[in-house]
């Protein structure tokens, strides 16, 4: 079989928030560049970012990075990577502030400056009070921000192609990426990018949850593609449970609803976070609030006939101030709850929300793994950014407006790290193996000659309803234990899946069955690293591991302040150091300490 | 609601297979929690494979669910299937070639988009910090902003239709508009002179079937009502 090949300096993976931010840097700097992407770039999950991007620009409270860059690292248990932390909340206003040179339409405050609102997590003087540091456009601030990165790739002239799948990254004999391969849907065929530098950008894979905030897109293919050529996942036991998903839809409600003063409340009507969160109440750290809603239904003081929710109240808000800073919400909850929140609260839920870990790298947005006795050894031609990778900024639990903050901040960091490395001389394109792409189209004609086999809906179902019910909000030892035996039977049964449909024609069967193979990679990742880690850290609440004095919360630093790295084959878990050293020396390391909001 | 069986007419073609097109009568059967037309058509692709068609955010922003529902453009994950008429009749967008049953190549309506320089123009050197915008200027961005470009408009206008290859369309000149009011923007004059021809912009002649179909309760006809102000203003 003749397969098409494609040669350019750099191709990225995603054309989401970090892929458009990234091929900005690249098409501006002048690089033969392809970004891939399997759905027209405003089409990606970015789209659906409603609350804002951190900042400490101080619009409207006094702010600045130091605290920022000390709420990452709380909101993150500590897991998080202190100079990936410092780099990231320093960088926050630049590229901030870019974006708005872009064209992003902020809201704004009277003096004319980008509005802010009080996010979760983020406050003023180290934990003291709530900041407005979320720079939001309404509640679309996601859809503005897509829209401006892809209107100015069109003015930086950025090659898509668009509806184009990627496959299977492809690695030489060196371990070095020299490109992927890649499905046309238009077409069904198979082609091979040939570069000197590949850079996936291809987001998370909320979707190995029954329950979930995400896209149908969200399939976790970089994270799949990088798993099976050998990179190792990091921290993958980490998943934020978003608060307040639309009880029964899934469907997103943003903090910033609580950040322009909403309130959740109990079947008693009681303000509930009053109790778990003292100081900060409702705009505590999303696994606190998540973990404490769960607790109020579990006790029997859930809302509704099955007492499974509880409620979103923002009817003492004026409807001006709903109308003009939450629109999006009140269509939202019209449409998918059936009530306008002018009038009632809203029923909602703890639902998967964001992939904490993803693809080792570094700040530079290099993709890193072990190699002798340095655990982040670059993988020469690689680079990951956004919810695809873990940098780590995010570590155990992220907070709110910092995914937003680390599109733009790792994205421009990646495409600036793979600018220098291609001019520099650094990278070059290296010969592609002869067997570049038999993985790939071995796969392809496996699922075209598969008989017999199993029903991609179905294993989709089994893998979605056994990571909802063995590695969900509160966690257990028994039930991880058995996650990991059924999550692997699940994994047999994706070998075999079978489509029905053979047409070469945009044919979406055989791309969800081809985006199942990457959903089990992390589904798999997450139920092992998650079974092994055994303390309470952030997201991650074990019932073997509670709070006592000798360990509050149940975090185990004495054994456990360590990333998970999980690789594909054998599930081998090895583990490396968290970075607690800064970037700069003139900046004080956070020292860890016990979480409370 | 409860269990029930929805019957479906759809537009198939899959040009691998088929030598045309044609109408499919098939049925589901739609569990209590299915809600949407796109729960329901994400249900039939259960039933039956090789049924064809976009999704992806499931909650109207990303755009990609747009088909002609009963003869009328609407995104499926916002229409409530229990709300339509049976049998459901579902086509591709209109005007648009057909790649596959609902799949439409939707490479005119994006260069039409691309033809209006959708990015902000101003070559002014930026200044340190972000360029300042009153909120009243801020408020003349709503309703232009929020298009999440579905092309039910442009794929709803008989203009459209006409002429694909000169008509800019509905969607983009609600995004050209979206440019002229920002005042951050210094292109206006370039982008009038970019609009003015026979076809560009004046061939819509407010039929308005872009305001009734757009998902997003957006009003593209008021927007080009202002740019044809602003071009006759201009010219006296």
């Amino acid at each position: 079989m003749k397969i098409a090949k494609h040669t350019y300096d750099a191709v990225i993976v995603g054309a989401g928030g970090a892929g458009l931010r990234a091929a900005l840097q690249l098409s501006e700097s002048g690089l033969k560049t392809a970004v891939l992407t399997k759905v027209f770039p405003t089409r990606s999950h970015t789209v659906a970012a409603q609350g804002g991007v951190a900042a400490s620009l101080g619009n409207s409270t006094e702010d600045n990075w130091h605290w920022h860059m000390y709420d990452t690292v709380k909101g993150s248990d500590w897991l998080g990577d202190q100079d990936a932390i410092e780099f990231m909340c320093r960088k926050a206003n630049e590229v901030v502030v870019e974006l708005e040179h872009y064209g992003m339409p902020f809201d704004r405050l009277d003096n004319g400056k980008i509005y802010q609102r009080p996010f979760g997590g983020h406050s003023q003087n180290y934990g003291q009070s709530p900041v407005s540091r979320s720079c939001a456009a309404a509640d679309r601030t996601g859809h503005a921000m897509l829209h401006a990165l892809y209107q100015r790739n069109v003015r930086a002239k950025t090659q898509f192609f668009v509806e184009w799948m990627a496959l299977d990254l492809i690695r030489d004999a060196d371990g070095d990426v020299v490109g992927v391969t890649a499905m046309e849907m238009e077409t069904g065929e198979v082609s091979i990018f040939h570069a000197k530098a590949v850079i996936f950008a291809t987001g998370g894979a909320g979707r190995i949850y029954y329950s979930s905030t995400n896209a149908f897109i969200n399939t976790g293919d970089g994270v799949g593609m990088a798993a099976r050529a050998g990179v190792p996942l990091e921290d993958m036991e980490f998943w934020q449970f978003h608060p307040t998903g639309v009880a029964g839809a899934g469907v997103l409600i943003t903090e910033g609803v609580r950040g322009e003063g909403g309130i959740l409340r109990n079947a008693a009507g009681e303000r509930f976070m009053e109790r778990y969160a003292p100081n900060l109440k409702d705009l505590a750290s999303r696994d606190v609030v998540s973990r404490s809603m769960v607790t109020e239904i579990n006790e029997g003081r859930g809302c509704g006939p099955d007492k499974d929710h509880v409620l979103l109240d923002i009817t003492h808000l004026s409807p001006e101030t709903i109308m003009k800073r939450l629109p999006g919400i009140r269509e939202i909850s019209i449409q998918f709850a059936g009530i306008d929140p002018i009038k009632a609260p809203i029923p909602v839920v703890p639902t998967c929300h964001y992939q904490m870990g993803g693809i080792p790298t570094n700040y530079k947005g290099q993709v890193v793994a072990p190699k002798g006795d340095n655990p982040n050894t670059p993988v020469t031609g690689f680079y990951a950014a956004g919810e695809c990778a873990c940098a780590s900024v995010h570590g155990a639990n992220r907070l709110g407006t910092n995914s937003l903050l680390d599109l733009l901040v790792f994205g421009k960091s990646a495409g600036e790290t793979v600018v220098e490395d291609i001019q520099s001389g650094n990278l070059r394109l290296k010969p592609l193996p002869d067997d570049a792409a038999d993985f790939s189209l071995a796969r392809m004609a496996r699922l075209e000659n598969q008989k017999d086999g199993t029903n991609v809906h179905e294993v989709r179902l089994a893998m979605q309803r056994t990571m909802q019910k063995h590695a969900g909000v509160f966690r257990f030892s028994e039930l991880l234990q058995q996650g990991v035996t059924a999550i692997l039977e699940v994994a047999e049964q994706a070998k075999t899946t079978e489509i029905k449909d053979k047409s070469m024609v945009w044919n979406t069967a055989r791309m969800e069955a081809l985006e199942l193979d990457n959903l089990i990679e992390v589904a798999k990742a997450t139920m092992i690293s998650a079974e092994a880690r055994k303390e309470s850290r952030g997201a991650h609440v074990r019932d073997d591991a509670p709070d006592t004095a000798e360990f509050p919360n149940g975090r185990r630093d004495d054994e456990w302040l360590k990333h998970t790295l999980w690789y594909s084959e054998g599930n081998r878990l090895d583990y490396k150091p968290v970075n607690l050293q800064p970037m700069s020396e003139s900046v004080d390391p956070i020292a860890l300490a016990t979480r409370t909001y | 609601m409860s269990k029930r069986t929805v019957q479906f007419k759809i537009y198939r073609y899959d040009p691998d297979r088929d030598e045309k097109p044609y109408m499919q009568d098939i049925s589901v059967e739609l569990e209590p929690s299915d809600k949407k037309l796109l729960d329901a058509l994400v249900r039939l692709k259960v039933k039956d494979d090789s049924t064809s068609f976009r999704r992806s955010c499931r909650e109207g922003v990303c755009g990609s669910d747009a088909m002609n529902i009963n003869g009328k453009n609407g995104l499926a994950c916002l229409t409530d299937v229990d709300s339509l008429p049976q049998p459901i009749v579902l086509r591709p967008l209109p005007g648009l070639p057909v790649i596959r049953d609902l799949i439409v190549d939707m490479t005119q309506f994006f260069k039409q988009y691309n033809s209006i320089k959708p990015y902000l123009v101003n070559d002014n050197p930026p200044p340190e910090r972000e360029r300042l915008q009153s909120p009243e200027e801020r408020e003349e961005l709503n309703g232009l902003y929020e298009c999440i470009l579905c092309a039910c408009c442009s794929t709803s206008c008989p203009s459209f239709w006409w002429n694909p290859d000169k008509f800019v369309g509905p969607a983009g000149l609600l995004a050209a508009y979206r440019f002229i009011a920002d005042t951050r923007d210094e292109a206006t004059n370039e982008r009038l002179d970019n609009l003015e021809d026979p076809y560009r912009l004046f061939r819509c002649h407010t039929i308005m079937n872009c305001v009734d179909v757009c998902p997003k309760s957006l009003n593209p006809t008021r927007a080009i009502g202002k740019i044809k102000d602003m071009m006759v203003r201009r010219a006296v």
